[in-house]
């Protein structure tokens, strides 16, 4: 029976050893969920302890809902990044939306308002139908529940690559902010408080969400595209998790795990957050917590175990959608839309008030009771009850704590990957250049085909949404104080980088995050991750995940950010293969006054294209071709690996100084524009995938004006990714060398922008109108294909 | 004395707030009016902003207009009383009859989120009075409902009454005649698509709609001439 529910023997017997007894069904069952992979973090919890997690302004760390940071003028941040990943390959519309539903009741658990979205997502090559109806259906469920649930979305990644064709990732970032007084931890306190349930009735949907989709592979088979969800109802006779072992590839065919998948409400989530936000707000609740993964289980346990109290839950008093369901099947559904809240009896009429304005539905479930032991000693732990409908009979009983943070730890074995040594050998310096014209238009790929379907703008707070380096905000809000700053958030990946070197390749990822705030002038504050793996039980991938965790330590170390959340997706595999080690990292950060937009990813005709920082022996220009080989890696580019499946080589390691050097440098430009200062500055974009080439194109694309420019390093500059490096477009180049002089930074004119063709001496010439029609049409012509629904 | 603007809120709206903060940076007073109240009084104007109300479940505004306050914006109108529909506001005032026509999927049947170019095209709504014809604005959309279509007797009478209001300059959604905007026989109710209140500020890229809230807060300093009655409530 374990089995079938994902624990191991072991697990068991540790179970076994807590309660005192063999567990029952009802309890092996919470047990089942609470201690996935997906709830206990069990693989990865030795290795996140390695992570900083304290610094100035951190009001909230890792460990609740949501990292919170102080942002000034009597405001706070919310941030937490998330993934969706399985329930979007097995169901792309569903999984994504609920996957932002999960999220904001995250943000506004915390008491602040959830003003903005993220959504980094990866998938296989649009060539592939499948592809195509994942990517459809993912943006379609974003689009779909976020709009209507009035965030915006503003902004994310989009990564096409054959390491996601059966797998595909969908991160969410979400951001919110509060008035500081308003912060709330989701811990229960007060003997006696009653438990609510806030929000949807509670169905079949989801049960073992945690267990069978988030803490196990896919076998392969894949599911049909187009099938319909199986709709509430129909399992009138659900087994646990579905039957299926969890923590370990399935044997089921993947299709069977469709009911897993829940099905969102975004009208119910938008009155649950209106009537939340207001309870905070009057400070009727004493604490309120999402109901997400492992449904009441997770949300009961964790408030428990938070407060050192124990809780009484009526399992018959939980309102159901549908009739005849077990006790544990109320207790691990991952029915949406709900919202446990903490009330004091005497507030309650009032609560009750304020949810039948908002026609939210809100139920007694239960009480807050005093930690005793089992035998009713005094000194104990808090305990979480299920009790029949009569309160007679005690259907389960279990410590809490244990539940929420006793779960057993894991250090499990790693090793570099076979091929490891070997392929770092195996430079793509030495290969041939080609068609560089030809090989820079098929880099190209204006996302806004995904952004239009986004309600980027509510809230009146985006000043750069999507399409550009980073988001930048207003630090606004209903219900929060007057501020002039700002606040900017980006996330960013390089699967590629990462499969080359996990260590090296996530500390150029928070490069490059610095990198994207500094180019709308914004200093970072603070770091959240999703860190995307395979299977943590093949040691190459605890090995990969070992390494990128510690690649991310040091370069926070050495930028001197925190994180404050974070979360980690496993069993990201399909038929035993893996997918490319995917940290995601989110970086807020923020911009003392925000008056005016940033120049952006643009330039002006007449404008001289400098670029800033990158290895210093450009600068002197007196490079060979082998030493510019060297100071513009190919390995992990796009040019290598999508273009000439190359995926070998070494990345250097990051020069975390000049690196901060130069975001400093660029910060204070931007930010002195966006402070309303008069400058030469008319364009900033940083160099990332795709290289100097796919920057300087995207400038030339978005202002419609060419460019003429020579590069000394030759293909290799023009597709390496070497992350320190910003394009920066200036009417005045001299200034900028001096300051850049000034500072250190290695600074380099390239050319001049301006006529009509894009030209790099020697290496592209296009006309600006083919290049950006090969831009804007990349996405819309690979999903306009005959057979894009199938 | 500020014109005092009612912002009706139903359960799913959610440009609310974004109306409220442009009409105050305009000098309005402007107040949210919860969907279940059943007078408007002591306003000079009403807005139904956009957003999802009731989640849009059935299609968008067909049970926002049971909500009890339509009844209170289908009087407002009646007496006069300017009211605007943006978005979702617009497909609201469509289903409760107040504005012909509806509002159907997007031409490409995905939501759009863009900038759009719009012209006015009549001077005689209350969201457009003082606005020289031909006047290009830039106001975003951001629907999935938003392609106008009505009969061709109602398509002959908005041209020859001179209720279309504002046209897309470049066609997003497949609306009838580009329409993005039109208005009552007497020109004191306006739906529209795009929404002003998302462009008006620099910082934002456009201020633009603030030329049509200001027309809306002047068009109540000077009473509207229309065989309606007076409203019943005194402006300021």
């Amino acid at each position: 029976m374990h089995r079938a529910l994902g624990l191991s023997d072991d697990e068991l017997l540790r179970i076994t050893t807590i309660l005192g007894r063999e567990p029952n069904h009802l309890e092996l069952a919470m047990f089942a969920v609470m201690w996935s992979e997906h709830c206990s973090y069990k693989s990865s919890r030795i290795h996140l302890r390695r992570l900083p997690t304290q610094g100035p302004g951190v009001l909230v760390g890792p460990g609740e809902n949501a990292g919170v940071v102080d942002a000034g003028d009597g405001i706070a941040v919310a941030l937490r990044i998330e993934s969706h990943n399985h329930p979007s390959a097995v169901e792309p519309h569903q999984g994504a939306a609920t996957g932002v539903g999960g999220i904001l009741r995250d943000v506004f658990t915390m008491g602040a308002r959830p003003l903005a979205l993220m959504d980094p997502l990866f998938f296989g090559d649009l060539d592939d139908p499948r592809q195509r109806w994942l990517f459809e259906g993912v943006v379609g469920g974003i689009s779909s529940y976020a709009n209507a649930v009035g965030v915006p979305t503003i902004g994310g990644e989009l990564t096409f690559d054959r390491s996601y064709a059966r797998n595909p990732l969908v991160n969410v970032l979400c951001l919110g902010a509060l008035p500081v007084g308003r912060l709330v931890l989701a811990k229960a306190a007060g003997v006696g408080n009653l438990v609510i349930l806030l929000g949807s009735a509670t169905g079949r949907d989801g049960i073992g969400g945690v267990s069978v989709l988030a803490s196990a592979g896919f076998a392969g088979a894949e599911p049909e595209p187009g099938s319909p969800i199986p709709g509430v109802g129909e399992r009138s006779t659900a087994t646990p998790a579905g039957g299926a072992g969890s923590d370990r590839p399935l044997g089921v065919s993947d299709d069977a795990k469709r009911p897993s998948v829940q099905v969102g409400d975004p009208f119910e989530e938008k009155r649950l957050i209106e009537a939340c936000l207001e309870l905070l707000d009057r400070g009727l609740v004493v604490a309120v917590q999402d109901l997400g993964g492992a449904g009441l289980t997770c949300a009961a346990s964790e408030t428990a175990a938070r407060g050192g109290v124990g809780m009484d839950i009526d399992v018959a008093a939980v309102p159901r959608r549908e009739p005849g369901m077990a006790p544990w099947e109320v207790m691990t559904s991952e029915s949406q839309e709900r919202m446990l809240a903490i009330v004091t009896p005497q507030d309650w009429p009032a609560v009750a008030a304020v949810c039948e304005r908002w026609e939210v539905r809100a139920a007694i479930v239960g009480t807050v009771t005093a930690p005793v032991d089992a035998d009713g000693a005094a000194e104990g732990v808090g305990r979480l009850r299920v009790l029949s409908s009569d309160h007679e009979t005690v259907l389960a009983d279990v410590p809490a704590r244990a539940l929420a943070s006793d779960a057993p730890i894991y250090d499990r074995p790693r090793r570099p990957p076979a091929d490891h040594e070997r392929r770092a050998a195996d430079d793509p310096a030495d290969l041939p250049p080609g068609d560089c014209t030809a090989d820079l238009l098929s880099l190209l790929a204006d996302p806004s085909w995904v952004y239009r379907q986004y309600d980027h703008q509510l809230f009146l707070n985006t000043v750069a949404g999507p399409g550009e380096d980073a988001g930048l905000l207003r630090l606004a809000g209903p219900g929060l104080p007057p501020s002039r700053r700002g606040m900017a958030v980006t996330t960013d990946s390089a699967p590629r980088w990462c499969a080359i070197d996990p260590r090296v390749g996530t500390a150029w990822v928070l490069a490059e995050a610095i990198a994207n705030l500094a180019c709308v002038g914004a200093t970072p504050a603070a770091v959240v991750n999703c860190l995307n793996f395979g299977n943590p039980e093949h040691p190459e991938v605890m090995w990969q995940f070992s390494e990128a965790v510690d690649g991310l330590a040091e370069a926070c170390r050495a930028f001197g950010l925190a994180v404050v959340g974070g979360n980690v997706s496993f069993y990201n595999e399909s038929g035993g293969v893996d997918i490319d080690p995917t940290p995601v990292i989110g970086l807020l950060g923020f911009v003392e006054q925000l008056a005016r937009r940033p120049p952006g990813i643009r330039w002006e005709p007449g404008c001289s294209i400098v670029v800033l920082g990158g290895p210093r022996a450009h600068a002197s220009t007196t490079a060979t071709g082998v030493e510019d080989s060297v100071a513009y890696p190919l390995a992990g580019s796009r040019w290598a690996v999508e273009l000439r499946g190359h995926r070998g080589g070494r990345l250097p390691a990051l020069d975390a100084s000049a690196h901060a050097s130069l975001t400093r440098l660029v910060a204070a430009l931007v930010a002195e524009i966006v402070a309303g200062s008069p400058s030469a500055v008319c364009g900033v974009h940083d160099v990332s995938a795709g290289g100097l080439g796919v920057a300087l194109a995207e400038m030339a694309a978005r202002s419609g004006v060419g460019c003429a420019v020579e590069l000394a390093g030759g293909h290799a500059e023009l597709f390496g990714e070497l992350p320190s490096r910003i394009v920066v477009a200036t009417r005045d180049p001299q200034g900028l060398f001096e300051r850049a002089g000034a500072l250190g930074v290695p600074a380099v004119g390239l050319g001049e922008a301006g006529g009509e063709r894009f030209v790099v001496s020697g290496l592209c010439d296009v006309s600006c109108a083919e290049l950006t029609d090969t831009w804007k049409g990349a996405i819309p012509r690979a999903v306009a294909r005959v057979g894009a629904r199938s | 004395m500020a014109p005092r603007v009612a912002v009706v809120v139903f359960p799913g709206t959610n440009c609310e707030h974004d109306v409220i903060v442009s009409l105050s940076g305009l000098g309005a007073q402007a107040e949210l009016v919860w969907h279940r109240e059943r007078h408007l009084v002591g306003f000079d104007a009403v807005i139904l902003p956009g957003g999802f109300a009731h989640g849009d479940y059935l299609r968008p505004g067909a049970l926002a207009r049971f909500s009890p306050v339509m009844a209170a914006v289908a009087e407002f109108a009646a007496s006069g009383g300017p009211v605007v529909g943006i978005c979702n506001g617009f497909q609201v005032l469509t289903e409760a009859r107040l504005l012909p026509g509806a509002l159907q999927k997007n031409r490409g049947l995905h939501f759009l989120c863009q900038p759009a170019v719009i012209e006015v095209v009549s001077s005689r709504s209350v969201l457009t009075r003082g606005i020289p014809v031909g006047t290009e604005l830039n106001v975003p959309i951001n629907h999935f409902d938003g392609s106008y279509v009505c009969d061709a007797q109602t398509l002959a009478e908005l041209r020859a009454e001179d209720r279309i209001v504002l046209r897309y300059r470049e066609n997003p959604n497949g609306s009838i005649d580009d329409i993005a905007g039109i208005c009552n026989a007497t020109g004191n109710v306006v739906g529209l698509m795009p929404h002003p209140e998302r462009a008006s500020s620099e910082l934002l890229g456009s201020t633009d709609g603030l030329v049509l809230l200001r027309s809306l807060l002047a068009a109540e300093e000077t009473e509207i001439t229309t065989s309606a009655p007076s409203p019943p409530v005194p402006t300021w």
